[in-house]
């Protein structure tokens, strides 16, 4: 029975986890007024992309074929060390949360280098950008783990968010409240959202993570749509964690919240892309930099 | 003991065989190599004893030189060292005997392999003296063997100037060690280690600070690192990764010696060392990321992980100073870890630049690209060593970098404001490091190796010899075996760890019995990503074994011409992230303006000059200079006036002496 449930969260995120992507584009299309894409529609471009063959540069190698399947058993092996809800993450150890952030960057390392792999400049260039904000925005993300492993006096994933209850919140809640906006500002840098990127534009230019995946095609672009969709599925049970904080220890409670915490933060996310538009990048580094201070000050509040 | 004095006469006397055969270069490199292979295989058998065991063996026998004794002794943290220094001369001489051999037409290889067996006999010895004046002969041997190893070509007026500050930065250092070992020994009243006993701790912090100076000129902190730049660039490859890899330990060595020696630290010294640890990280990796030559690069991204291994042990220090046994332990372990898993990849990228270096003739990553097609093995290797030296799972350069997080979560998170400042200081400056090692060895491989390439060079290279080759893939699979055996790993640093901390033997063993099943976990993840990785490497395989693969052009837009040139550069990679540090950087541009409508060629160029030399040493040597000049008129060049000078000062003495 405990078997199953840890393996629980991981299935549940490979099948969920695209459905945001879905919620996101809904929300933006009802507040634009359109009647938008079916929900399941990341769903079927994945199944669509899984179907196609694949067309590769002269240029690349072997690391251009790598990079995507590493991204998705990175991502998979990431979901095993993340509790959700009422559901215990399948490994849990003490400081599993730097091998969390630590295997995002063994992710970072070869989409980067895949992308560098094809001589392009587009995708020198958002190589480029990509490794500037992640290195702003990594302080960020542990120091705001850090502050909330402060608060709980937990340092392993589970335990930490399983004492996240309404008594916490009432004991150190500016701490919370600080570190929780430091995530999700790192949250929508981290996949790839407005304020920072915006994935919707096609121009090359103006994009990060869309441009460096402008060569891959096929089953090998899918694999990076659903590892995309699964980073944000684990990053954002960070801030549910936090933001909801219902964890009784009975899963038929706290799971369903949990679940509905999602797709909250989902909607949240098609708030935010509505209403603001993506900053310039030159300003990009002094909001993650703020992110960061946020985190410094959730540290040190008691 | 006896071993290990026998591999020190096999490694000098090699050495010597092959100055006197220096007109035949096989037979030189034969006996140069051969004899520091097999004179370490001879001598790590006493250091993996004393390590494993906890066992000290000493030596000590007369020496006519006042106030010294060849007082030689191997205990664990000796070990820690030697294993290293041993393992990775001797590997990267397989490697130097093909590399030199492209020289065999124009130099006479003799010399080099003459002073590299004496660079490590210096090297060995530094670790295992326990005399200060043996330890400064040692220290001297070492820095002058690997002075007249920078200067191999020097020919080359770059290769001289190299050598020139390589010189008097090691020798800045070692006058301050003069200073250190003569206070010390003023104290004791005898050089000898073992008489130290009790210092008033004023005078410990004095040595603590002539200490840092002296050792961390050797070992590259910041802002005393300046020689690094100059000096690994100029050398040959295979000693640039013995000194960036190992030599350059031996100043944490003396570091780790010295707070042995100097008993309980105060709180000031924890904090200067995490301080200096910071720096030195996050200004190395900032500098290496401005960098557009491979070994300049690589140079800088030693001061950077002197500085991991350096938080390290103020995290270790901090555990001693606050009686935490786990922080104490956790960050020695980490730090000392480290210092062997920087070894095994920095050995390995150094080399790597090497193979790069040997067949395009070029390391300016400008002029590089698409090597990943002509050297497979290198390319291989090389991008292993990166994930190393970013500290990225499942290699081992996580697990060091893993110890000192856990440390500072474990004990430094607690609501006490004071112990908040040291974590905050110590996860920020990991985590940025983290990140901009990231862009700064993204870069460099992907340069070098990813893309078309950028030059005739790049397009006529080819692989790497066997030797090259070999040696370069033993260290990398070093790198993923300390990886995955880290839990076993640790362990072994018991002894260390109970020599440095004084933390009873059992505490110890049981703290890393803890830490060893912690990293049992992140095995097992590992090896769920290995597994995952290669489950998903077979689904795509058949989901494309069905459908067609295609080959076409890089998609550019719908430009019909495109060109290698076209391809974003390394310095246009980096711009963002140095244009945000630019406070520090302090990065010359030029650029000529674009004239006319259609506009002609145009010229853009970068320079990131130093700023610990440009406005720490720069302006000290200027003033240095300008106000000896002043005794210029002393120097007549005239035999009978220095000969009065010599009979001046005897009487001055004899008066001194007679009142």
């Amino acid at each position: 029975m405990m078997m199953i449930l840890k393996l629980a969260n991981p299935v549940l995120g490979l099948v969920i986890a695209p459905f945001l992507l879905g919620v996101i584009n809904r929300t933006k299309a009802v507040f634009a007024g359109r009647n938008g894409q079916p929900l399941l529609q990341p769903y079927y471009d994945i199944w669509k992309l899984l179907r196609k063959g694949a067309v590769y540069s002269r240029t690349t190698s072997w690391i251009f074929r790598t990079g995507p399947v590493l991204g998705l058993s990175v991502t998979l092996t990431a979901a095993l060390l993340m509790p959700f809800g009422g559901l215990p993450a399948a490994i849990s150890f003490k400081g599993d949360l730097i091998l969390f952030i630590y295997l995002f960057g063994l992710m970072r390392f070869f989409t980067v280098i895949s992308a560098l792999d094809t001589g392009s400049s587009f995708e020198g260039m958002g190589a480029s950008r990509e490794v500037t904000f992640s290195a702003l925005s990594e302080p960020a993300l542990l120091i705001g783990l850090a502050a909330i492993a402060k608060c709980t006096g937990y340092i392993s994933l589970t335990q930490m968010f399983q004492s996240v209850v309404p008594e916490l919140w009432v004991k150190s809640g500016p701490a919370l409240v600080l570190a929780g906006v430091a995530l999700l500002i790192v949250f929508l840098a981290e996949n790839c959202r407005i304020p920072v990127d915006d994935p919707t534009t096609h121009l090359e230019l103006t994009m990060i993570h869309e441009v460096m995946a402008l060569d891959h095609g096929g089953p090998d672009f899918g694999f990076i749509l659903y590892s995309a969709a699964l980073k944000m599925w684990l990053l954002g049970q960070i801030l549910v964690g936090i933001a909801v904080p219902i964890h009784t220890g009975n899963i038929w409670l706290d799971t369903p919240a949990a679940i509905a915490g999602m797709l909250l933060l989902a909607v949240v996310v098609g708030i935010i892309e509505c209403s603001m538009a993506r900053l310039r990048l030159l300003h990009v580094p002094q909001l993650l930099i703020g992110a960061t201070t946020l985190s410094i000050v959730a540290l040190v509040l008691r | 003991m006896l071993l290990f004095l026998w591999g020190l006469v096999i490694i000098f006397a090699g050495g010597l065989g092959s100055l006197f055969s220096g007109r035949r270069p096989g037979l030189a490199s034969f006996l140069g190599s051969v004899s520091a292979v097999a004179g370490s295989i001879v001598a790590v058998i006493p250091a993996f004893k004393s390590l494993l065991t906890g066992t000290t063996e000493s030596l000590r026998l007369n020496w006519s030189m006042p106030t010294g004794s060849f007082f030689i002794q191997i205990d664990p943290i000796s070990a820690l060292f030697l294993i290293p220094i041993l393992g990775l001369t001797a590997i990267a001489a397989i490697y130097g005997a093909e590399y030199l051999w492209a020289y065999r037409e124009k130099k006479n290889l003799g010399v080099p392999w003459f002073f590299y067996n004496v660079l490590l006999t210096g090297m060995m010895l530094v670790v295992v003296a326990r005399n200060g004046l043996l330890f400064l002969v040692a220290w001297e041997i070492m820095s002058v063997a690997s002075f007249f190893l920078v200067t191999f070509e020097y020919e080359k007026p770059m290769v001289r100037q190299a050598g020139w500050i390589y010189l008097i930065a090691t020798h800045i250092g070692t006058a301050f060690l003069i200073v250190f070992f003569i206070l010390l020994g003023g104290q004791a009243g005898s050089l000898d280690f073992d008489k130290v006993s009790a210092i008033p701790s004023s005078l410990a912090s004095i040595l603590f600070v002539l200490a840092v100076v002296g050792f961390g000129t050797k070992a590259g902190f910041m802002p005393f690192h300046v020689w690094l730049p100059y000096a690994h660039p100029a050398a040959p490859s295979h000693v640039s990764a013995v000194m960036s890899g190992v030599m350059i330990k031996t100043g944490i060595y003396g570091l780790v010696r010295a707070l042995t020696l100097l008993g309980m630290p105060p709180a000031w010294w924890c904090w200067a060392l995490i301080g200096i640890g910071a720096l030195s990280g996050v200004l190395g990796i900032l500098f290496a990321l401005a960098q557009n030559d491979l070994k300049r690069l690589l140079a800088y991204s030693s001061v950077e992980n002197i500085g991991i291994i350096t938080i390290g042990l103020g995290v270790g220090l901090l555990g001693i100073h606050t009686k935490s046994p786990t922080l104490a332990i956790l960050g020695f372990g980490g730090g000392l870890l480290h210092v062997i898993n920087h070894a095994v990849f920095k050995g390995l990228l150094f080399l790597g630049a090497g193979s790069v270096l040997h067949s395009s003739g070029t390391g300016h990553m400008d002029l590089l690209g698409g090597l990943i097609k002509r050297m497979p093995w290198t390319a291989f290797t090389f991008l292993v060593g990166s994930i190393a030296v970013l500290g990225l799972p499942p290699l081992n350069g996580f697990v060091s970098e893993f110890l000192i997080y856990l440390g500072i979560f474990n004990n430094g998170i607690s609501a006490r404001f004071a112990s908040i400042i040291p974590a905050l200081a110590v996860i920020g400056s990991l985590t940025l490091i983290g990140g901009l090692a990231l862009a700064c060895f993204t870069k460099a491989f992907g340069m070098i190796f990813l893309g078309n390439p950028r030059s005739n060079n790049a397009q006529q290279a080819h692989e790497a010899g066997f030797f090259m080759k070999s040696s370069m893939v033993i260290l990398a699979t070093l790198c993923v075996l300390l990886g995955i055996c880290s839990p076993l790993v640790i362990k072994s640093a018991e002894n260390v760890i109970f020599e440095i901390t004084s933390i009873p033997l059992e505490a110890v063993g049981a703290e890393l019995a803890n830490t060893s099943a912690i990293l049992m976990n992140v095995v097992i993840v590992s090896l769920i990503l290995l597994g995952l990785t290669i489950a998903l490497a077979v689904l795509r395989k058949s989901i494309l074994s069905v459908r067609g693969i295609r080959q076409a052009g890089t998609w550019d837009c719908g430009y019909a011409r495109p060109d290698a040139r076209m391809q974003y550069t390394a310095a246009s990679f980096s711009q963002p992230l140095t244009d945000l540090f630019k406070m520090f950087l302090r990065s010359l541009k030029k650029i000529s303006p674009l004239r006319a409508i259609f506009p002609a060629q145009t010229v853009f160029r970068t320079d990131t000059s130093d700023i610990s030399e440009k406005y720490m040493y720069q302006p000290l040597f200027h003033w240095v200079n300008s106000s000896l000049s002043r005794l210029r008129w002393l120097q007549q060049g005239r035999l009978q006036i220095y000969i009065l000078y010599i009979a001046v000062t005897l009487w001055i003495l004899l008066i001194w002496k007679l009142m």
